[in-house]
């Protein structure tokens, strides 16, 4: 595979090659978020809940 | 119906979706990959457009997304406002912000196609302006449950905005048609067989599948953290926290 040809896309570079990069970048923050989310959820609920014992309905 | 009865309740979603996820994703990863490769490399350039066109396996994909999340969110906001079904609601918060990301996604790339193929990165056309819209739709539903601090509330004002706003879907899939713009028709979600080769069709079908394919496995991620949050004082909850360690 010709490396130099592949990046260049035909003199589209610039375009072709910034609209991967912003669909990567939004789709990444798309897995990051939620799954720091999730640490941070879980947690605020295990900090309550070592401050509650014994009162787990 | 028995396992739609089940599965709709927060507890029993919970952990189902718990094991979908890895699988859901894996097939994502897959998927993305061979689209990748098939689009950037396998397929050969467009005798029109050059190599420029490559654009649409991102560009195409997001903006089928863009449209098939609202529809889901939509449904989801009607079920919860009509039978006030919970993991409805949920459904409908947690696909808002990757409907938004699709959407946004598809006016960038479809900006970036625009400047070499039309000369203009924007034009006041019905297709552009009624996806754009979309993303104002997607944003004002997030911002107004942000608003709201009760959750049941918040679905229900949020529902109501959902359902008037499924009314830009079908202008946004038939603007080509029903006006003249600058974007080009359909040339696969039509009547009739596909007019693009199928070299470019097949690694765009490949990219679509992955799209969706990661809307459903961010989704469950997104309704796990919903459900958690909803459910903090709830007993299985405190099982799971406190299994965790």
């Amino acid at each position: 595979m010709n490396w130099s040809r592949f990046f260049a896309m035909g003199g589209f570079a610039v375009y072709v090659w910034s609209a991967y990069g912003f669909a990567a970048v939004v789709l990444t923050l798309n897995v990051v978020i939620p799954l720091r989310q999730r640490k941070t959820i879980l947690k605020r609920i295990s900090r309550f809940l070592r401050f509650d014992q014994g009162d787990q309905s | 119906m028995n396992f739609f009865h089940k599965y709709s309740s927060p507890k029993h979603f919970y952990p189902l979706a718990g094991r979908l996820i890895p699988w859901f994703g894996a097939i994502t990863a897959v998927l993305m990959m061979v689209g990748l490769y098939w689009g950037l490399v396998i397929a050969p350039p467009d005798y029109q457009q050059g190599d420029s066109y490559r654009i649409m396996f991102v560009h195409v994909p997001s903006a089928w997304m863009s449209l098939f999340v609202y529809v889901v969110m939509a449904v989801g906001a009607a079920i919860s406002f009509i039978w006030n079904i919970k993991l409805a609601d949920v459904l409908a918060a947690s696909s808002a912000p990757l409907g938004a990301s699709f959407t946004l996604i598809a006016l960038v790339t479809g900006s970036l196609w625009g400047k070499p193929m039309w000369g203009t990165w924007w034009v006041w056309d019905a297709r552009l302006t009624s996806e754009l819209i979309l993303f104002f739709l997607y944003v004002g539903y997030m911002a107004l449950r942000a608003s709201i601090d009760d959750p049941r509330r918040a679905g229900q004002s949020s529902a109501i905005l959902a359902m008037v706003g499924i009314v830009n879907i079908p202008i946004i899939h038939f603007s080509v048609d029903w006006w003249h713009t600058l974007h080009q028709p359909a040339s696969v979600m039509k009547l009739g067989a596909p007019t693009i080769y199928i070299t470019m069709l097949i690694p765009l079908i490949i990219m679509a599948i992955a799209f969706q394919m990661f809307y459903f496995t961010v989704l469950l991620v997104r309704m796990r953290n919903e459900i958690l949050e909803r459910e903090k004082h709830t007993g299985w909850v405190a099982d799971i926290v406190d299994g965790r360690g």
